[in-house]
This record gives C-alpha cells, sequence and structure tokens, in this order.
C-alpha cells in the first residue's frame, strides 16, 4: 500500500500549504454571486471572509490527510474516494475565495464558460478511450481535432450548412485516426511515433492552407456560420447549473449523447466487451473468435470521428472561423483527461471539465483584473496531469496492452 | 519494452528505403504547393480550352518554389559574388546547430529505450538558464561564457533528469510526463518572461535584455552570415554521444537498457539510476540547443527561444536512426529544409509550414518501409 501513503503525503504537503494561504489571506471579502438573469428563485448575493473560507478548508484538508495517513498506515487501506473528492473540494474553494478577494465571483460566468472550453476536451478524450480501450495509444487527439477545426469551417463556409460542416468534420477527424491506425496496425509502426508525426503532420497542413487557401479569399473559404445557443425549456432554468448545462449550442448537446453512448457501449454491451477484451489481451480475445484487427480499425476510426466533432466546436460551435494552429495543445489536454480520469469516459469528461475550469477561471480572473498570473493557471492541467501518472494520487494504470501491436501469427 | 522495437526497425531500414521516403515527400510537398498556388487554380480553371497552361502553371509553382529553397539552403546562384552566394549554406548550417543537438539528445534516449518527447521543455529550460546566466551575471569573459554554455546543459539537465527520476521512482510514463512538461516549461517561461526575473525593465512585452557580448557564441564568418562557434559546440557533441553510446561503459548500459530492460537489471545495471541518467544526459543536449539558441543567433529570450526545434528533433532523431553520424546529416537536411523554407516563404510565397509536412511525411514512410516499397514498386529488402 505504498501508494496510499504516498497520496497522504502529498495531501499533507498541499495542507500545509494551504495553512501557509491562510496566513497570507487578505481582510478584504470577497462576493459570491449565484443568481442569474434567467433564474426562477433569485438567490441573493453573499460576502465571504477570506480569512474564515481559508481557515476551514485548511483544516478540512489537515484532518482528511491525517485520515487518510491514518488508514494507509494503521489499516492498511486506499484513500476513499469521498476524501479525495473532500480535500480537492475545499482546496479549490479556498483558491477562489482567496484569488477573488475584494472582487465579485459570478458563478454562473465561471460555470459556463468552463463547459465551452471543456466541450473539445471531452470529445478528444472520448476519441483517447475509444482508441486507448482498445490497445492503440491515441497521442494524435489533438491533430484530429486541428483537422475537425479546420475542415468543419472550410466545408461550412463553402455549403453554407453547419451539418454539412459537421459530417466534414466527421469525417477529418476519422481520416486522421484511420492513418493512426493503418501504421500502427498494418505496418506496426510504434504508436506514440505515429501520433507525435500525425499532430505535426495535421499542424503543417492546416496551416498551409490556412494560409494560402483561406487567407487568399476569406469570405468564400473561412466565414462559416455558428451554431446559435438553444435553451432547453424547464431544464435551461435549473438555479446555476440550468445555464450552464442546457443553454449551449447543438455541439454540447451532442456531446452529452456522445458521451452516454460511449460509455454505455463500452460498459454494457458486448461490442464494449469485446473491445475491453482487445485492449487488454488481444491475443485471448483472437483465441476466442473475436477480430482483434477489425476490432482495433473500428474503434480507433469512430474515436477519431469524435475528436472531430470535438474539433468543430472551436470552430462552428465558438468562433466560426478557422484560426492557425487554434486547438493549441487542447488534444494534449485532452489526454491528461483521459489519464487523469483512467479511461473511464465519464470520469473523462469530469477531469475535462476541470481542467476546461482552470482555462476559463484564467479568463474570468484576467476579466476582473485579478493580478494572479494567467500562466500558471493555464499550466495547472498539465501539473496535475504530472501528479496524476506519478502515483501520487492512487495508482493510474491504462488498458494493458494499449501501445503494444498485436502480430497474428 | 515497446520501444525497443521501433528503435531496431529504425537502425533496420535501409538507405534506400530513406532515400525513397525522403523523396517521396518532397513530391507531397510539391503536389501541395502546386494545389495552393493561385495560377495553378486559375489556369485549371480552363483545363479544357488550353491544357498546356495548367501544366506550364505546375512546372513553374513547384520547380519556382523549390529552386527558391535550394536559393535559400544551399547556394544562391542569383548572388552578385560568390560570398553573397554561399551565405545560404552557413544559415543552413546555423539552423542544424539547435536541431541537432537536440536531436543528439533525443537519440541518446531512444537508443536507451526512453521515449523523450521532451525536447521543446528542454531546450526552453537550457535557454532560460543559459539567458539568465549571460544577461545578469557579471564576471569576466573566461568565467562568463564558459559558465553561460555550461548553465544550458545544466538547465535541460535538470528537466530532462527530473523525468527520469520521476519514472524511476514512481514508474511514469516518460512519453507522457515529457509532453507535459514541454507545456509548463512553454508556461513557466512565459511566466518568468513578465516578471523581473527575465524580463527586461523598460520592456512593455515579455522580452529579456539582450545577452552580454562576452557571452555570445562568436560569429564565424563576420556580422553578415548567421553561423557561429556553437556549430563546433554541436559537432563535439556528435563526437561525443558516438563515443558514450559506442565506446563508454555507461552507453553499453544505456544500449543494454533499451534492448532488454529486464535483462539488463540481472545483469547488475541499476536500472532507476541509469533512467535519471540518460534522461539528464539527454535533456543536457537539449539544454545545449537552448544555449545555441539564446548564445549563438536569438541573442533576447523570448517566447519563441525554442521555435519548433523540439519537433524538428523528433523527426531528426527517427530520421537519423538514432545514431549520431545519422542524426547530424538528418540535421543538416531539415536545418536546409528550414532555412529554404525562409527563402521559398519571402520569395514565392509559399508558406514555410510546408516544411512541416515534407517533415513528417519523411518520418511516416520510414517507419513504413512496407508502404514506400509499394508507392515505388521497390523489391523486398533481404537481410542478411
Amino acid at each position: 500500500m505504498r501508494q496510499s501513503r504516498k497520496a497522504s503525503i502529498t495531501m499533507l504537503a498541499l495542507a500545509v500549504f494551504s495553512f501557509v494561504l491562510w496566513a497570507m489571506a487578505p481582510a478584504t471579502a470577497t462576493t459570491i454571486k449565484v443568481a442569474t438573469d434567467s433564474d426562477i428563485i433569485k438567490l441573493p448575493d453573499f460576502n465571504v471572509s477570506p480569512m474564515l473560507v481559508s481557515a476551514i478548508s485548511a483544516i478540512v484538508m489537515l484532518g482528511v490527510a491525517l485520515f487518510v495517513g491514518w488508514l494507509a498506515v494503521k489499516k492498511n487501506r486506499k484513500a476513499p474516494r469521498w476524501a479525495i473528492v473532500l480535500f480537492g473540494l475545499a482546496f479549490v474553494v479556498q483558491a477562489l475565495v482567496l484569488l477573488f478577494s475584494g472582487k465579485t465571483m459570478t458563478i454562473s460566468d465561471l460555470l459556463r464558460g468552463s463547459l465551452v472550453l471543456a466541450v473539445p476536451l471531452i470529445f478528444g478524450s472520448m476519441a483517447g478511450v475509444l482508441s486507448e480501450r482498445v490497445g492503440v495509444v491515441n497521442i494524435a487527439i489533438e491533430g484530429q481535432l486541428l483537422a475537425g477545426a479546420f475542415t468543419s469551417a472550410l466545408i461550412a463556409s463553402i455549403t453554407h450548412s453547419l451539418w454539412l460542416g459537421l459530417v466534414g468534420a466527421l469525417i477529418a477527424g476519422a481520416a486522421v485516426s484511420w492513418i493512426l491506425a493503418v501504421f500502427s496496425i498494418k505496418y506496426v509502426v510504434d504508436q506514440i511515433i505515429v501520433g507525435v508525426v500525425l499532430n505535426v503532420l495535421v499542424i503543417g497542413l492546416t496551416s498551409f492552407f490556412f494560409s494560402t487557401v483561406m487567407q487568399a479569399n476569406q469570405s468564400v473559404f473561412n466565414s462559416p456560420p455558428r451554431f446559435d445557443s438553444i435553451a432547453i425549456p424547464l431544464l435551461s432554468q435549473i438555479p446555476v447549473l440550468g445555464p450552464m448545462l442546457f443553454t449551449q449550442t447543438a455541439i454540447v448537446y451532442l456531446m452529452y449523447v456522445a458521451l452516454a453512448a460511449v460509455y454505455f457501449f463500452m460498459f454494457k454491451t458486448r461490442w464494449g466487451l469485446r473491445v475491453r477484451a482487445v485492449g487488454e489481451y488481444p491475443l485471448a480475445a483472437d483465441t476466442v473468435g473475436i477480430k482483434v484487427y477489425r476490432t482495433r480499425y473500428i474503434s480507433v476510426v469512430i474515436g477519431g470521428a469524435l475528436a472531430g466533432l470535438g474539433g468543430a466546436a472551436f470552430t462552428l460551435g465558438s468562433v466560426g472561423a478557422f484560426g492557425d494552429k487554434m486547438t493549441n495543445g487542447a488534444g494534449y489536454i485532452a489526454l491528461a483527461a483521459l489519464i487523469f480520469g483512467r479511461w473511464n469516459p465519464i470520469l473523462a469528461a469530469l477531469a475535462g471539465l476541470l481542467f476546461g475550469f482552470a482555462q476559463n477561471l484564467q479568463y474570468v480572473l484576467t476579466a476582473v483584473g485579478s493580478p494572479v498570473p494567467s500562466e500558471l493557471l493555464l499550466m495547472l492541467p498539465y501539473a496535475l496531469t504530472v501528479v496524476a501518472v506519478a502515483g501520487l494520487v492512487g495508482k493510474v494504470t491504462g488498458p494493458a496492452s494499449a501501445g503494444k501491436p498485436y502480430i497474428k501469427s | 519494452m515497446k520501444n525497443n522495437r521501433i528503435v531496431r526497425e529504425i537502425l533496420n531500414t535501409s538507405a534506400s528505403t530513406t532515400v525513397f521516403a525522403v523523396l517521396a515527400s518532397f513530391i507531397v510537398g510539391g503536389v501541395l504547393i502546386a494545389v495552393a498556388n493561385q495560377d495553378v487554380q486559375t489556369a485549371v480553371g480552363y483545363f479544357f480550352n488550353r491544357p498546356g497552361d495548367t501544366f506550364a502553371a505546375l512546372w513553374n509553382a513547384v520547380s519556382g518554389a523549390y529552386a527558391a529553397m535550394f536559393r535559400g539552403a544551399i547556394y544562391n546562384y542569383n548572388a552578385h559574388d560568390f560570398a553573397n552566394g554561399i551565405s545560404p549554406i552557413t544559415d543552413t548550417l546555423a539552423f542544424a546547430t539547435p536541431i541537432t543537438l537536440a536531436g543528439l539528445g533525443l537519440a541518446v534516449a531512444f537508443r536507451s529505450g526512453l521515449f523523450n518527447i521532451g525536447a521543446n521543455g528542454q531546450i526552453i529550460f537550457g535557454a532560460m538558464l543559459s539567458g539568465w546566466v549571460a544577461i545578469y551575471v557579471q564576471a569576466p569573459v573566461y568565467v562568463l561564457f564558459p559558465l553561460a554554455v555550461l548553465a544550458g546543459l545544466v538547465g535541460g539537465a535538470i528537466w530532462g533528469g527530473l523525468v527520469g527520476l520521476l519514472k524511476a521512482t514512481t514508474g511514469a510514463n516518460e512519453v507522457i510526463v515529457t509532453i507535459m512538461f514541454n507545456y509548463i516549461a512553454v508556461y513557466l517561461l512565459g511566466y518568468l518572461l513578465k516578471t523581473p526575473v527575465l524580463k527586461a525593465p523598460q520592456s512593455i512585452n515579455p522580452v529579456s535584455l539582450p545577452v552580454q557580448n562576452d557571452a555570445k557564441f562568436p560569429l564565424l564568418f563576420g556580422s553578415d552570415y548567421r553561423l557561429h562557434a556553437g556549430f563546433f559546440v554541436m559537432l563535439a557533441a556528435v563526437a561525443f554521444v558516438w563515443w558514450l553510446l559506442n565506446r563508454s561503459t555507461i552507453g553499453y548500459q544505456f544500449r543494454a537498457l533499451g534492448h532488454n530492460p529486464d535483462a539488463s537489471k540481472v545483469a547488475g545495471i541499476n536500472i532507476g539510476m541509469t533512467y535519471i541518467l540518460v534522461m539528464a544526459i539527454s535533456g543536457a543536449l537539449s539544454g545545449l540547443a537552448g544555449a545555441s539558441q539564446i548564445l549563438g543567433t536569438e541573442r533576447v529570450l523570448t517566447t519563441g527561444v525554442a521555435a519548433s526545434y523540439g519537433i524538428d528533433a523528433i523527426t531528426v532523431a527517427l530520421l537519423g536512426r538514432s545514431k549520431p553520424l545519422g542524426v547530424l546529416a538528418a540535421g543538416i537536411l531539415f536545418g536546409a529544409l528550414r532555412a529554404g523554407a525562409v527563402t521559398m516563404q519571402a520569395n514565392q510565397n509559399v508558406p514555410s509550414e510546408i516544411v512541416l509536412v515534407v517533415q513528417s511525411l519523411i518520418v511516416l514512410f520510414i517507419a513504413a518501409p512496407p508502404l514506400v516499397r509499394a508507392m515505388f514498386r521497390l523489391p523486398k529488402v533481404v537481410k542478411a
């Protein structure tokens, strides 16, 4: 149970850090604004003292850390999930209240933007789930997102059709992942190399055609329509969460459907069982008659298509026009979310949401004029992932045969 | 270890495959240049009336682009005199210096079975530390200059070694960690360039002060040429890596680890320590690339100090089959592509990103020899 001791030591260190923050906490209050204009029941704004919140958080964190340590040493047990969640929550609340000290924190701003930024990450992490669960490491999520973003903008501009744009994004993402599949399954090339190189290839291709074709004729090739936000009746009027979850574009609703579908197929159907069997132990799967190569191709390509949709979220679901290298590392954050979510689509989506939250927080903080450097928040997803893969918050193990080619003999 | 296989495959690729892979990539690049060319697009519009125009436009677009690339990378036959004419080849070598250094770093890791794709972050760390010393430390030239170069080496070694340490102690996958470390380094540099640690006091932009003259790599052919003494450091590094991998005990352990970690453990090699050492040396070489950037060509620290050399280094190490001389050759090829792309963009309006396409295609083709054989209808290579 070395893992849980490590977790407890990490938690202790963070708790100490929390106490330091408490000691440095400013006296000016933070105003929290919960209500939005569309709410039926309006909750009032309220002020909290950063000192008080810091004190509570620091004590809660210390308590949880000691409890987890006690479990590890005396009972030889792992840290329960609720303890980790409580710990994280205390830390996030403290950080938020401190960051917004003397300012107004509008909860709906924080949440709504987070989801918008998280959509491509969640689509990307689904691509990762589908690909890695079947045994093909997908470093090329970035390329799939970028290809989807480029193609959707191009097609939607030419045809003036949002839905054709989405189809284009699906096909582009699928095409990139098909190359990944061919090279890693047929030509048995190392999957990481193919992934890295594919990302470079897609960056090169999209940048090249962006500077030549798109920029030469913006109005024809790069001025796509955009999806409007659709408020779902009733659901969108739930206080706080309603506007965040249910006043969104069609791409976001597609994401909900896709997420539910991927989870259902992966864990509740025979197809999903086969996929996971191929990813864990292809020889055994082959022995019982599962077509390993075909299963791999199908799963990887479907994953790529989903990532392509995520790419469309950058263009059609947001700013419209394509911009050079506009995904800017989102594919790698999606990969991080995948690992953080332990190759489970739902957990990965939550991790994506967390990373989207960190990104959005940086925008909101800049908007209210907070002195916190944006770079440190942008760094957060990557740093958290290093912590996760280093096993500091429990062991992270991927599908057993991910990355290993299967050679039928 | 899954990485060993690929390294062996790359090492075993035949020379003809390499040549044909490069050729195929240039052909695809040519097709893209033609497709994106305005004149070609216009001429295709009336193809059936005057097909000759289309072919003429195609030829002009592609030959124009590649001729510009040649003038930018090797010899400018349009120059007034020989001294200006050979300027491009020195540019190529200047570009090749950091690319080869970082490529060597990755080659050391690849040969040891570690897939280090963190060259970008390691270059940035080297450039940051080297730049800081070169800007702020007051010392006579014979102390300052070596110290600045050493700082680059140490910066890269720390950032790389940390990955080795994480792998050795926690088993963290080095691919994921190096990817994440790249981004952490990028944002750290961005942050420090906004704080007094690195930012020039008067500047509004995230830019450092210029490095002191004493800390610079001397220019080899005067101020008209970009080539600097870092080139010799790079050549020395090639020799060092050759010695390390082929003649030294540590290098033998590195390669043993790359071939079979279990067997090397049984043979008494301290695996954890070797991971750290491999990654530190690998990072140090990339750090040197960072030092060559800041002390040789850039001279001020900006967020763009690593350019795309981190990616170039991966492709260079793969193309060079992770062997020192191969990496040198590949580095010079990619340096030429970079130098040529500048001229191509300026003269022919062909975006320099085409280089990324050509580079990545070269690696894809080389990684899959059957594909290249199928494309050129080559016979299957029979290995002795």
